[in-house]
């Protein structure tokens, strides 16, 4: 054998100026969206080392050396040390990928190298997933896969015009859609990580936290990010009772309110209760333990316990979007309260807010007994012309005194904080509430839907024979928060998270038709996990499909797929030519009568013998084998000749 | 390595490729014959579809999933396309013009794409010699691959085994077939360049009395003979005649004088005792050559063999094949 080289080894061919485009214009499209996350300078460098790729395409010049290479990787390399102080993680490792995508095309001379950049490309595109899945993100990322297909395709045939390729893509894909459909339901899943994964994996996620301290719910209620959703079996509970219920925080250090140290306790259901809500909670992952239910829970969801002072905690941080069923009661029987409990409700530190602890000293002497108090604590905040802002004043060291005197605006943190602090300091048990209050009915899908905007805080009092009660200080001082929701509460000209500005109604069908599209998807796409698999294999009849199970299914399916497939290709291919089916089908019919055709022997010659064979049928045999040789070797006569040959040759008699 | 074993024992490839040579006429790829391995491509997506497949575990992303799977799909049809593109190809040999040893043999292949898509980027590689050409087959249409394959020694040259192979359209899987169409190129002897023989005294008297045919002023019509040129045959009598299917019993062959040229023997007698066979075979060659180009009368003696004198492009491919085919076992007859 010589070894003459191979014309389609992927190594010997040698990138073009078309192959060059194609590929990093798929890679833009992939990288696309990490250059709004990443530094600044990450696009920017990108797109000098491919201006410089094309730079050297354009001259014809050799490619750089090794070294330069390596140079500027480590240039990238210190980048994002400086940036980020480490090379791990996931935000420096996708800029890390990013810049070696750039260089891997400075060394990209053939097409083996060209196709690795693709396969490259398709990697990145799941690192875009890291970040959000949503349905835009996912279309983009669909549009850049096929851009990097069809740039490998054109790899493989680069004598090929560009809109071939891309139709051999979309076809290559939509052969490809089935068996992912397949293996996408039945590939044995696995609750993840497989690791430890990077400390950095989960930030971004927005959400409650285990403090409060003035300032940090009003950032959140500016955004318009969907904190859960529920959907209710059947009526959604009034506007007043929309309380669900988040981290309970019991310390004050004179500034912030914590969570502090809490035991896991046994849960009993609640007794009595006016009215059962029962309803699904699709929580979006916001990185930390705790669950949301509508006050009051009656039940625990799987792999979740309850603190001992109503919260509910998840096994595992929700990492993942995460579905369980509740149910609610409202007003159940009080239960007792441990006296520790009670002595950590009235916790206070010391020397702060010296003219709220005078006012509530005064309270508490002037009433007659706890619920006095209360009324009189109410009655003060009705009175006092607090007004609800979003953006509150800043407030110095004595955050309660200022807030309930001077600055009298605030959020309902300011609300809550400073109603909690007047009645620990009147001696009355008193805890923080934090939550969201409130949400919105989309009317397309019947889906609850809470944003982070409706973050929420108030206060629990406990009453000697009712036990802990709601207070929401908030709703006292400014009732349209609760009734109206947020964007009625504040004041015109408060900025408002888009959604809730009035002025865009018009945007409001739209959107509701775009959240109930993407509930579907979040709950049957993005929500597809091990129990959800484990529910359709139970439903489809295979009771505790184990992973053997569903190998054995996932491949009779996809050995099923490929041979349809297969058999569709061999399809395409066997498309006789009907002049030649004809034909066949007359040789057959005069073979049968002892005239066969010999294989040298051409039409004219054999019509000729045969009709001297059979002289019965002698003028018919001699027409069709004329209409023969007029259809396959003359100018062709379209559609007419071809149904007059067949009809003579189904019409040929021979006796 | 498993490639060299079987060139050493073609039976056993005969038995693998499921074919025995030479195949006559127009030779269909079909699916036995098809052969698919992944690519080293085909390797390195498979491992990036692993990583992808952690990575969608680890961090529990299901568009992840649907990306590796989507990829995993996209590579099991890429598998059924790359065996598609040659899968039902309908191969034939035409015919090869003869040529000298030492030239390269221009054998012509016939791919019928026979499919109502097209077939890009298919490898059609001769075997034994390397010559090697990539086509594309368009859609229901059909393309020719010229290989030159070179013709070492006189005699008939086959064509042997071509392999075709593509790696359309992804590149990741490599399918390829062989087929050994029944073609072969008359080979020449390679001819020497070397004086001609003096013409016979008696055969140059003779040449200036009768008329010799030639090329060059037209003297007449004759019945047409096989070995006649196509550019002598008289068209414009065939084409008044009535019937379409002229035999060639019916066409008539225009006649041309020449000058008189002097009558020429290429005798193998002519040449030293003592040179070889070979050596002879060449000079001969080149004697028909430079006879034929001076215009002259001749005829070829070998032994065993004697052709008439004359002259024309029949007389001269009829010379030089007695030489190529010069005491050499016959072959079995195909279609020259």
């Amino acid at each position: 054998m010589t070894a003459s080289p191979h014309p389609l080894a992927p190594e010997l061919r040698l990138v073009s100026m078309r192959d060059l485009v194609w590929l990093v214009g798929s890679l833009l499209l992939v990288i696309a969206p990490h250059a709004l996350r990443a530094p600044w300078w990450l696009p920017l460098l990108t797109l000098c080392l491919f201006a410089w790729r094309f730079q050297y395409a354009l001259t014809r010049a050799p490619l750089p050396s090794r070294w330069l290479v390596l140079g500027v990787a480590l240039v990238g390399m210190l980048g994002v040390w400086l940036e980020y102080r480490t090379l791990f993680g996931r935000q420096p490792g996708i800029v890390l990928l990013t810049l070696f995508a750039g260089l891997k095309l400075l060394e990209t001379r053939s097409h083996r190298d060209a196709a690795l950049a693709a396969f490259l490309g398709y990697f990145l595109i799941i690192t875009n997933f890291l970040y959000t899945q949503s349905i835009p993100t996912a279309a983009l990322m669909g549009v850049a896969l096929f851009a990097l297909t069809t740039t490998l395709i054109g790899f493989s045939a680069p004598q090929r015009a560009p809109r071939a390729n891309a139709r051999t893509a979309a076809l290559l894909l939509a052969h490809a859609a089935p068996a992912a459909l397949v293996l996408f339901l039945l590939f044995p899943r696995v609750q993840g990580p497989l690791w430890g994964l990077p400390q950095d994996a989960y930030t971004g996620m927005t959400g409650l936290s285990e403090t409060m301290s003035p300032g940090n719910l009003s950032s959140l209620a500016q955004s318009d990010a969907i904190a859960f959703r529920a959907e209710f079996e059947s009526d959604l509970p009034p506007p007043a009772l929309r309380y669900w219920r988040g981290p309970v925080l019991w310390d004050f250090d004179g500034r912030t309110w914590s969570i502090g140290p809490g035991s896991l306790v046994n849960f009993a259901p609640p007794r009595g209760g006016r009215a059962t809500y029962r309803y699904a909670v699709v929580l979006e992952p916001h990185n930390r333990h705790w669950l949301f239910a509508l006050e009051t829970a009656a039940t625990v969801p799987e792999r979740a316990r309850m603190r001992f002072d109503g919260q509910l905690i998840a096994l595992q941080p929700v990492r993942a979007r995460m579905r369980y069923e509740m149910t609610s009661v409202v007003s159940p029987e009080p239960d007792a309260e441990a006296v520790s409990a009670l002595r950590r409700a009235l916790r206070l530190p010391r020397d702060y807010n010296p003219r709220a602890t005078a006012l509530a000293e005064q309270w508490r002497a002037q009433s007659s007994g706890d619920e006095d108090l209360l009324l009189r604590a109410i009655d003060f905040l009705k009175a006092g012309g607090y007004t609800y802002t979003l953006e509150p004043p800043l407030l110095g060291a004595h955050s309660v005194d200022e807030f309930l005197f001077s600055t009298k605006a605030g959020f309902c943190e300011h609300f809550a904080s400073a109603f909690a602090f007047l009645m620990r300091a009147a001696g009355l048990p008193a805890r923080v509430v934090t939550g969201y209050q409130g949400g919105e009915l989309n009317p397309i899908d019947r889906v609850f839907t809470v944003r982070q905007s409706e973050a929420h805080a108030w206060t629990e009092v406990y009453l000697r024979n009712r036990g802990w009660v709601r207070v929401d200080p908030t709703g006292v001082a400014v009732p349209g928060r609760i009734e109206s929701g947020l964007a009625r509460a504040v004041p015109v000209g408060d900025p408002l998270p888009l959604l809730m500005q009035s002025r865009l109604e018009w945007l409001r069908g739209a959107r509701y038709q775009w959240e109930a599209l993407v509930h579907k998807w979040n709950l049957l796409v993005l929500g597809y996990n091990p129990e959800r698999q484990r529910d359709l294999m139970s439903y489809v009849g295979m009771r505790d499909a184990d992973w053997r199970t569903l190998t054995a299914a996932l491949f009779s399916v996809l050995g099923v797929l490929t041979l349809v497939l297969l058999a569709w290709s061999l399809n395409r291919l066997v498309r006789p030519d009907p002049v030649q089916r004809a034909w066949a089908a007359f040789t057959r019919k005069l073979a049968a009568r002892g005239v066969a055709r010999a294989p040298h022997e051409g039409p004219r010659d054999y019509a000729t013998r045969a009709a001297r064979a059979l002289p019965g049928a002698g003028w018919p045999i001699l027409r069709i084998g004329a209409l023969y040789i007029h259809l396959r070797y003359g100018r062709r006569n379209g559609g007419r000749g071809v149904a007059q040959l067949r009809r003579r040759v189904r019409e040929l008699r021979l006796a | 390595m498993i490639g060299a074993l079987l060139d050493r024992n073609p039976r056993i490839a005969n038995w693998i490729y499921g074919f025995t040579p030479p195949e006559r006429g127009v030779v269909v790829l079909v699916h036995r014959r098809v052969y698919i391995v992944p690519a080293r491509l085909g390797w390195l997506f498979g491992a990036t579809l692993v990583i992808l497949l952690i990575g969608s575990i680890n961090y529990a992303l299901s568009l992840g999933f649907a990306l590796t799977f989507l990829l995993a799909g996209m590579g099991l049809a890429g598998m059924v396309h790359t065996a598609r593109n040659l899968a039902r190809l309908a191969v034939s040999a035409g015919r090869a013009e003869p040529v000298f040893a030492g030239e390269s043999a221009q054998f012509r292949l016939h791919l019928d794409g026979r499919a109502a898509f097209d077939r890009p980027a298919i490898l059609a590689r001769h075997v034994r010699s390397g010559a090697q050409l990539v086509v594309d087959v368009p859609a229901s249409g059909d393309a020719e691959v010229v290989l030159a394959v070179p013709a070492r020694s006189r005699g008939w040259l086959p064509l042997g085994r071509v392999m075709l192979e593509t790696r359309f359209p992804l590149g990741l899987f490599r399918s390829w077939s062989y087929v050994e169409p029944d073609a072969r190129c008359l080979v020449y002897p390679r001819p020497e360049r070397a004086p001609l023989p003096p013409s016979s005294a008696e055969a140059a008297a003779g040449a200036q009395r009768s008329p010799v045919p030639g090329n060059d002023d037209f003297s007449g019509l004759r019945a047409y003979q096989r070995s006649d040129s196509p550019k002598h045959v008289a068209w414009k009598a065939v084409a008044r005649s009535d019937s379409h299917y002229t035999r060639s019993d019916g066409m008539l062959t225009k006649q041309f004088t020449g000058e008189a040229g002097a009558e020429l023997w290429l005798d193998w007698r002519l040449l030293p005792p003592g040179m070889a066979v070979e050596g002879r075979l060449s000079r001969l060659a080149g004697w028909v050559l430079a006879a034929e180009r001076g215009g002259a009368n001749y005829g070829l003696r070998l032994p065993g063999v004697e052709i008439a004198p004359g002259r024309g492009e029949s007389h001269r491919g009829a010379c030089l094949q007695a030489l190529a085919l010069y005491d050499l076992p016959a072959t079995a007859e195909g279609a020259a």
